[in-house]
């Protein structure tokens, strides 16, 4: 969560390795807080009130979960974690899409709020922002010998803080 | 919890977390005046634990869930020294728009907060 993300910088200097640099520990940083939030709430639904409204709480524990994870990814170095980050962030991306749609048609299925209910409205929308950024910024940032990618980001980009 | 005090607190919050994300965005490094503001937030957090500690021997009872307010409270209390870490660990421009961030967060995590301890029915 967000203490490992703190730590990143305080590693020897390899700069090609972290993505946690930059704009990109902007990106770490809301991710970290959104982990945390969906994590302190996810505990406090479950631990009180599960039976109120377990597929809404069944899923803001999974939120949870993969907040964290992309928050674990985006800050570790390497390919295996780059494919981590990528697949968290677009699994979040489809859960607020699907969520936001079946809160709004669907509202019997989803009593209590999630991070994801309505497109994430209870955090101002930045459960749905934020992994179309996430996602924009990982191909900017993807390892380089996959540099060839469609778009081609530059390998000189990679751990400046352009943004 | 006081309301003016928690209202005041937001306030505090919210235009320090604009100030820092505009600097931030202008291309400004952390420095006396964001961490300043950035341990302003802070401090008042910390007053708002003891105030929070306190108001239930006075009769000031959270209408709401009082483990939720402190699930909120706690993580709120974190973020800025985590920040303000980062910021004095990496100094770039970016750090300045974290401690926005992180202000912005508080902002809103006190409104909850506020809520919960006035609004919510437990």
């Amino acid at each position: 969560m967000v203490p490992s993300a703190a730590r990143t910088p305080s590693r020897p200097p390899q700069r090609p390795a972290s993505r946690a640099t930059g704009i990109g520990r902007v990106l770490v940083f809301v991710y970290g807080i959104l982990a945390l939030a969906a994590t302190g709430r996810s505990v406090f639904q479950i631990g009180t009130k599960f039976g109120e409204a377990p597929v809404a709480y069944a899923l803001s524990a999974l939120a949870a979960v993969v907040y964290i994870v992309a928050t674990i990814a985006l800050v570790a170095p390497g390919a295996r974690w780059y494919r981590v980050a990528v697949v968290t962030i677009a699994f979040e991306l489809v859960g607020v899409l699907v969520v936001g749609v079946l809160s709004i048609f669907d509202p019997v299925l989803f009593p209590d709020d999630t991070v994801w209910s309505f497109f994430g409205r209870g955090y101002l929308f930045i459960p749905l922002i934020i992994p179309v950024l996430g996602l924009l910024w990982l191909r900017r940032t993807s390892p380089h010998r996959a540099g060839a990618e469609a778009t081609g980001p530059r390998p000189d980009d990679t751990a400046s803080g352009r943004g | 919890m006081i309301e003016t005090f928690s209202t005041v607190q937001i306030a505090v919050a919210a235009i320090a977390g604009l100030l820092c994300l505009s600097l931030g965005l202008g291309g400004k490094t952390p420095n006396d005046l964001t961490l300043g503001v950035t341990l302003l937030v802070e401090v008042l957090l910390l007053a708002q634990v003891v105030v929070s500690i306190v108001a239930p021997f006075v009769g000031n009872i959270a209408t709401g869930s009082v483990l939720e307010f402190w699930v909120y409270l706690v993580t709120a209390a974190l973020l800025p020294p985590l920040a303000g870490l980062w910021a004095l660990l990496e100094r770039n421009r970016w750090s300045t728009v974290i401690l926005g961030v992180t202000c912005i967060s508080v902002a809103i995590m006190v409104f909850r907060m506020n809520e919960i301890w006035f609004v919510q029915q437990a």
